[in-house]
């Protein structure tokens, strides 16, 4: 009963802030646990927000590692403000900070990409070919967003002639926006929908469709346009009731729902783009469509041995125990965010939850014992509705609705403080997790 | 740090406002806190009089807390959609209620000083 109890109180410190801080404040008062001496070499592949934070929390944790993060991406993308770019609410700058901002001292930043990653030898060769051996290395390398499985398509169409691509990053997701702006005004058909691989933040691509619908009500406008939602399956979300109630919602709103299509091709000439179906190819011509391509795991990753040989074959995940995070073939290397192979939390939520089940699993072991944190598959999406309103989502590996407060937000409910919690808490939550404070 | 206590919660307010902001703040609501104490200790009672005055303000408190948080919200008070938003709602409105009235109280001591009703 601890161990749930702790799980709860958990949930409550990523999503609790915007209510009544100081009452809850009082419910934990949190020991720091003593510094461990170590001459242990640890190597980070990826300095995002899992690689970022957990660089921050072992650093407070050891004493005297050698703690080498490696990534030669110079911005720090704040993610979850993507969505909130693309639908004109905050501008790009929103989302982009310094990745040497976050980093801690006394942890290396080699500002390069990881060429070579070789866990039998437990070294990482980066692009110019220095070479980072380790004892201990922790893969927080992100995804790859696959934009050439879709035919037809480049980066450089974006924001023009009804492309939009906010995943992208914040520039194409400020061009994504003033394509959706222009779309509203004009009016026509837009397709929305989802890639067939695993994805980060599921929510997304019906968080874009709902303020699309949203934002031409606002302009009395949405007699103009047709909203067209594109399923990779036959569920609009992993979650069966969660899947129901964004059905529920998108009937109400007038969407034309069509399942089992999944974009295989954008002609940019002709406004036309087509969807693979069981019945063979679709084509549906648009004046708006947003792409979201097939996600995998970065090549590095996929030609190291560390990815699953019999599951998620074309993308490449990689083999970590989804309890424990560690790799099942290599104990010395553990995954943090979407990098992992396991069946849910491609989010910043999930790479927060992922956090203390590391840490404490490679602390333990250098401090000479065994770790027990576990971690439940925890994702959380708040799903915007529409602007204003949001429903809080939460949910673990059995499907199951984990509400941080249960009883007071309602997981299924379009709720203000749910959008309250997303506009203003979120983003203070994260950049404290980053420091390995959250 | 796992569970939500009050050094989470700080680290989150300081990204919120930024560390500077949120600590003046902090300072600016502890010192009005003081003079309030101050002024009821020097003048050994609650006047009335400014009493009075502190709560006819206090609906210009609630309705600037409110107008304020929804502003930098993108929401309006159409947006409410349960009972906790407007629970929410409603505690923001006491508490700038209830600030905005000790921030008149206590100026109105400080200005005019311990004159009787």
């Amino acid at each position: 009963m601890t161990r749930i109890y702790d799980l709860a109180a958990t949930r409550r410190g990523f999503m609790g802030l915007a209510a009544g801080g100081a009452a809850l404040a009082a419910t934990g008062g949190a020991v720091q646990a003593q510094r461990v001496r170590t001459a242990a070499r640890i190597a980070i592949v990826g300095a995002g927000a899992g690689g970022t934070a957990i660089a921050n929390r072992l650093a407070t944790r050891l004493e005297g590692a050698t703690i080498t993060i490696i990534d030669g991406r110079q911005q720090h993308w704040y993610q979850p403000g993507f969505t909130l770019i693309a639908a004109g609410l905050k501008p790009a700058t929103y989302s982009v900070s310094n990745t040497g901002d976050w980093l801690p001292e006394g942890v290396e930043w080699v500002p390069e990409f990881a060429a070579e990653i070789d866990p039998e030898a437990n070294a990482v060769t980066t692009a110019t070919g220095r070479r980072v051996e380790y004892d201990y290395l922790i893969v927080a390398t992100g995804l790859t967003l696959d934009w050439d499985a879709i035919e037809g398509f480049s980066l450089d169409m974006v924001g023009q002639n009804g492309i939009s691509a906010h995943y992208a990053g914040p520039d194409y997701a400020e061009l994504s926006w003033r394509e959706l702006d222009r779309f509203v005004d004009q009016g026509g058909v837009g397709l929305f929908g989802r890639p067939a691989t695993e994805m980060k933040c599921a929510g997304a691509p019906l968080k874009i469709t709902f303020l699309a619908d949203d934002i031409a009500r606002r302009r009395g406008k949405r007699d103009s346009i047709e909203v067209v939602y594109n399923a990779n399956n036959q569920s609009l979300f992993g979650v069966p009731i969660v899947h129901h109630k964004v059905r529920q919602l998108f009937d109400e709103r007038g969407f034309v729902t069509r399942y089992d299509h999944v974009l295989k091709a954008v002609d940019g000439a002709r406004k036309v783009a087509t969807y693979a179906t069981p019945d063979g190819d679709v084509e549906t011509e648009y004046d708006f469509i947003n792409v979201i391509p097939p996600q995998r795991a970065p090549q590095v990753v996929r030609d190291s041995g560390l990815s699953w040989a019999d599951r998620w074959t074309d993308q490449g995940w990689i083999e970590v125990d989804m309890q424990t995070l560690r790799h099942l073939r290599y104990p010395n290397v553990f995954g943090v965010g979407d990098i992992n192979g396991v069946p849910k939390g491609k989010t910043a939520a999930s790479a927060k939850f992922h956090q203390p089940v590391v840490e404490d699993h490679l602390v333990s072991e250098i401090a000479g014992g065994e770790g027990t944190k576990t971690f439940s598959g925890y994702t959380s999406c708040p799903m915007i509705t529409r602007i204003g309103r949001a429903m809080l989502i939460e949910f673990d590996y059995n499907n199951n609705l984990v509400p941080s407060f249960p009883g007071v937000i309602a997981p299924l409910e379009e709720l203000w403080i749910s959008w309250l919690m997303k506009e203003i808490a979120l983003k203070p939550t994260y950049n404290a997790m980053l420091r390995g404070l959250a | 740090m796992e569970q939500l206590t009050l050094g989470t919660l700080i680290a989150v307010w300081e990204e919120m406002f930024g560390a500077t902001l949120f600590w003046a703040m902090v300072v600016v609501a502890a010192v009005i806190t003081v003079l309030y104490l101050y002024v009821l200790i020097r003048d050994r009672a609650m006047s009335m009089r400014k009493f009075l005055l502190a709560q006819l303000s206090m609906p210009v408190g609630a309705v600037a807390a409110v107008g304020f948080v929804l502003t930098i919200t993108n929401s309006s008070l159409s947006d409410m959609g349960g009972p906790i938003d407007w629970l929410v709602l409603l505690g923001i409105a006491a508490a700038g209620a209830v600030g905005f009235a000790i921030l008149v109280y206590v100026a109105q001591s400080l200005i005019r000083g311990a004159q009787s009703d």
